[in-house]
């Protein structure tokens, strides 16, 4: 019997420990198969010196860590699923030789580089950072200075790029190139990027459901942020200052425009938003200060504007016809040179409860709501759209006189061009 | 003259007038600056003040000054003086006078209100010396008028008259011809036109340094660019200086010969 007992032990024994070699064999296998990622680090001292050799050698989700530190190279392709992270922001100069990293692989991270000297090309769009027909990529953290085209994504759906500055130098149109611009692609996430003195800041061809927030793009030659043939795209909380133009909305369908500012965008030809050939989009709570020209509108129907500030413009909003049903609700029209500009006698569009700070009217059974109507449209402002020469009697007493005259009885405006209930108080 | 124009601008200075007009700006200045601290744009609505009210109280305040002071240029005339030098110096008498009025009276708030810091101070020490010229030139227009006028009724009613055309009804004429011959080019029209009113041309001068510019957008690029230039900017300050000598030879060829 003692023997029998024995020799049970000893089985039970022998059966643990081998149910322990299992567990461990079974852990080892797993790390080796989900890979438990490798992580590189390149310095100027290391083994590995180079980026490009860092990928060489990687493994799909390795990390590779790249130390403070100048790296001189151009043409790096990320062909696998890596992460890419730089300590102390290390500078990878392209020394003016063309794209300096081009990323063709889903799942990739660049995370926290300073690239510098991208080479400017009259045939093809060099950029900093391009991601080619991939997915789930994330740049963030990223510094741009001298470039050519900054991050470039073709083709590349569900990324992200967060939190980059990118600070061009353009002198000229034709030979600068876009802060980031996306081309073909769809669900991306821009998101506080700062873009500065580069041709458009953000730019979107063929691109949709973007979601563009908290951007703020300053000082560009041409557009803050541009739009071609992109629909449903949202723009948010965005600043647009000091550009050629703010933000040119073109040929696009159903974007959404909310809480951004459109700053100072002051010039011959500059305006705070253009939109040309735009249908069903939607305009609320943003501010229009100090531009030239507040929304440019060309052949745009069905949009709605509500809650927008337009403060000391030179034109609030001028319509250039073909505009249908537009509807202008809750709006603040505050010390604006010329509040709407028309160049027809047809309108289409409605005003409607704005507050209007020249609005001479009275309120006598205090409903908040002025007892007339208000008309926007000055006199002088259809004769300038006719005669453009006669701008320069701007100011001049007779412009006054018969802008007054034309307020009491209107001639030459559009007799329907008006907002019946126009506000009181200005509308928070 | 300068014993004429001593008297009559220390008659002028001592006279209510000058103090009101004086304090008219001086409260203008200084209420502007008080709402809005900002010298750039107190510049613009000042500079539609100036544009209207400068020539009309030159003109008004000429045309009376002549003909209070005409029993007193009577007995002058009867003096060994020259005709010339009477009717000179009560013109300079009363153009220096105004024109302090107008230097003090804005520049005095300005300057307190931080002026020399500004980088407004150029457009206005423009604003200043067109406010000047207007104050000169519209003193010896109305000192034209009433030379030719025995009637004061007369001279008062052709005074407003050749305000009123000058700041409103020629800018209409302006208008106007500008929209009948939309068809050509009318840049150089349009320069020729603001050179031929001195109201006009201040206005321009004016705008054209201000930010407000931009709205101008083609066409004020073309003024910009005659005006900018150093020919253009001197062909702008001889109209205005033109525009100041020769009613001053008129007054001097008139007073020649009129009989009184």
């Amino acid at each position: 019997m003692e023997r029998i007992e024995d020799i049970f032990k000893q089985l039970s024994t022998a059966l643990r420990i081998a149910f322990l070699y299992k567990i461990v064999f079974f852990i080892a296998c797993f790390s080796i198969t989900t890979g438990w990622a490798k992580t590189i680090t390149v310095c100027n001292t290391c083994e590995i010196t180079s980026l490009k050799k860092a990928i060489a050698v990687a493994e799909a989700e390795d990390t590779i860590f790249v130390k403070e530190g100048t790296y001189n190279e151009f043409n790096i392709i990320v062909d696998k699923p890596l992460t890419i992270k730089g300590e102390n922001f290390p500078v990878i100069d392209g020394e003016d030789q063309g794209e300096i990293i081009r990323i063709t692989s889903d799942n990739v991270t660049i995370d926290g580089l300073f690239i510098i000297n991208v080479g400017t090309s009259y045939t093809s769009d060099h950029a900093a950072i391009r991601v080619v027909k991939s997915e789930n990529f994330l740049i963030q953290n990223v510094v741009l200075e001298k470039l050519f085209f900054g991050i470039y994504l073709e083709k590349s759906n569900n990324g992200k790029v967060y939190h980059n500055k990118i600070i061009g130098d353009a002198q000229d149109e034709y030979n600068s190139g876009n802060g980031i611009q996306l081309w073909y692609c769809k669900n991306v996430v821009v998101n506080r990027n700062i873009v500065q003195k580069t041709r458009d800041g953000i730019y979107l061809e063929f691109s949709d459901n973007i979601t563009i927030d908290n951007n703020i793009s300053t000082e560009n030659l041409r557009y803050g942020l541009h739009f071609m043939f992109s629909n449903d795209d949202v723009y948010t909380n965005n600043t647009f200052e000091n550009n050629g133009a703010g933000v040119a909305v073109m040929f696009s369908k159903r974007i959404k425009m909310l809480n951004n500012t459109f700053h100072k965008n002051w010039g011959t030809a500059a305006f705070g938003l253009l939109l040309k050939e735009i249908n069903d989009a939607e305009i609320s709570g943003n501010t229009f200060e100090e531009n030239t020209v507040g929304i440019n509108i060309e052949g745009s129907n069905r949009i709605t504007y509500t809650r927008n500030n337009f403060i000391r413009n030179g034109y609030a909003v001028k319509v250039l016809g073909a505009c249908y049903t537009n509807v202008f609700k809750h709006n603040n029209f505050l010390y604006n040179s010329f509040d709407v500009s028309y160049n027809s006698r047809i309108n289409d569009n409605v005003f409607v409860n704005n507050y209007w700070s020249s609005y001479t009217g009275y309120d006598l059974d205090r409903d908040g709501i002025g007892d007339i109507p208000y008309r926007p449209v000055k006199l002088f402002s259809y004769i300038v759209n006719r005669t453009p020469e006669t701008i320069i009697l701007m100011r001049s007493l007779f412009i006054d006189i018969i802008d007054f005259s034309e307020k009491v009885s209107p001639v030459f405006t559009p007799d329907n061009l008006v907002d019946e209930n126009p506000q009181m108080k200005k509308i928070e | 003259m300068f014993k004429i124009l001593k008297y009559s601008f220390f008659d002028l200075v001592r006279s209510r007038w000058s103090y009101v007009y004086l304090f008219f700006y001086l409260a203008l200045g200084f209420v502007l600056l008080f709402l809005n601290n900002d010298l750039s744009k107190a510049v613009i609505t000042l500079m539609n003040v100036i544009i209207i009210l400068v020539p009309l109280i030159g003109t008004i305040f000429g045309v009376m000054y002549y003909y209070d002071s005409k029993e007193f240029t009577e007995l002058l005339l009867a003096q060994p003086i020259k005709r010339a030098d009477i009717f000179l110096g009560q013109y300079l008498g009363v153009a220096i006078s105004l024109s302090l009025s107008l230097l003090i009276g804005l520049g005095l708030p300005f300057i307190l209100y931080g002026l020399f810091q500004s980088t407004a101070i150029w457009d206005f020490v423009l604003l200043l010396v067109t406010g000047t010229f207007l104050t000169l030139i519209f003193t010896a227009l109305a000192f034209n008028i009433a030379l030719y006028n025995e009637n004061k009724i007369k001279g008062f009613s052709y005074a407003i008259l050749l305000w009123l055309f000058m700041a409103v009804i020629y800018d209409g004429l302006f208008l106007m011809s500008l929209i009948l011959l939309e068809e050509y080019p009318l840049d150089t029209f349009s320069i020729g036109a603001t050179l031929f009113n001195p109201i006009d041309l201040s206005r321009i001068l004016i705008l054209l340094k201000l930010d407000i510019s931009a709205l101008l957008g083609y066409t004020g690029a073309v003024f910009q660019k005659f005006f900018g230039t150093g020919l253009g900017f001197s062909m702008a300050l001889s109209a205005l200086v033109l525009w100041v000598v020769l009613p001053l030879l008129n007054i001097y060829r008139k007073s020649r010969k009129k009989d009184f």
